[in-house]
């Protein structure tokens, strides 16, 4: 019962500031993705996910 | 940590990617390409062509990859799709090493703040719009965007996981700040496209994006979840 509790235990102890870390990075990771995609000024990319920013809602043209 | 961030984002990614496109080729692109022959038809009778009264004069670089029409178009924009969703689920995972959900379900909920962040709060001001419509400078309309993305999250996030009044109020603030100030609008309102396919499209857009988030919240805790029973 024990170890199957201590078995449980690595999730819970990655320690704040390296999950607040992971968090931060994966959310400009995903953001500049979002971006990159929805809001990029450059014309190839405007050009390849246009039909994706007008069904996201993003401002396109 | 990281490993299984990317795998979520990944796996949740993809699906919700596919689902999103499913609702695109059946329901949203055929609006597009109606609203576009209105476009090319303004386009052959003004030379160089103008756009709705209103509209920002955008030039077309002609050195400019665009992908062909057909299935060059379709796996391009399935390739923004993808790219797109990997990105949000991105967000969502990496929020999931904050609070983690218990169960898969609760990806619902994270769906449906996302959905509120990325959708239906920008698009109060700014609805899904298509080709050929007037609006305002587009880096105006992108920073209004984002930041009442931005402004929404913080605002759920303060109301869902904070008690204090003070914080509340503050969440309240930002919710209904970006709505007062307003979103960037054009001097003046006009579409080549006639209003029931603008309403249309909104319509198809709004509930499409619904389907998605809930898609990919839920596949999101899923993927997330799924080896905490056995593995950790």
């Amino acid at each position: 019962m024990t170890s199957h509790t201590l078995s449980h235990a690595p999730t819970t102890t990655a320690s704040l500031s390296k999950r607040l870390a992971a968090a931060t990075l994966a959310c400009l990771l995903g953001g500049g993705l979002v971006f990159l995609a929805g809001f990029s000024h450059i014309d190839a990319l405007h050009n390849a996910a246009h039909d994706t920013r007008h069904s996201e809602g993003f401002p396109c043209h | 940590m990281f490993k299984r961030i990317f795998f979520t984002a990944g796996f949740a990614g993809l699906l919700a990617a596919l689902v999103l496109s499913l609702f695109q080729i059946l329901w949203i692109t055929p609006l597009l390409l109606q609203a576009e022959t209105y476009e090319v038809a303004s386009e052959s009778m003004v030379e160089p062509h103008e756009h709705a009264p209103g509209a920002p004069a955008h030039h077309h670089d002609a050195e400019a990859w665009a992908p062909a029409d057909g299935w060059e178009r379709t796996l391009s924009t399935l390739g923004g799709n993808l790219v797109v969703a990997v990105g949000f689920s991105l967000m969502l995972a990496g929020l999931f090493t904050l609070r983690q959900p218990n169960r898969a379900w609760q990806g619902v909920l994270w769906g449906i703040a996302g959905y509120l962040t990325f959708c239906l709060a920008p698009s109060l001001g700014l609805p899904p719009e298509l080709p050929g419509t007037a609006a305002a400078d587009l880096t105006l309309r992108q920073g209004w965007w984002i930041g009442t993305a931005a402004a929404t999250a913080a605002s759920l996030a303060l109301l869902v996981f904070t008690r204090h009044w003070a914080l509340r109020l503050v969440a309240l603030v930002l919710l209904v700040l970006p709505h007062i100030i307003g979103a960037p609008q054009p001097a003046e309102h006009s579409s080549l496209a006639p209003e029931s396919l603008q309403s249309h499209f909104r319509l198809a857009a709004l509930i499409s994006n619904a389907a998605f988030w809930i898609a990919l919240g839920w596949l999101s805790a899923w993927f997330y979840t799924r080896d905490t029973a056995e593995n950790n």
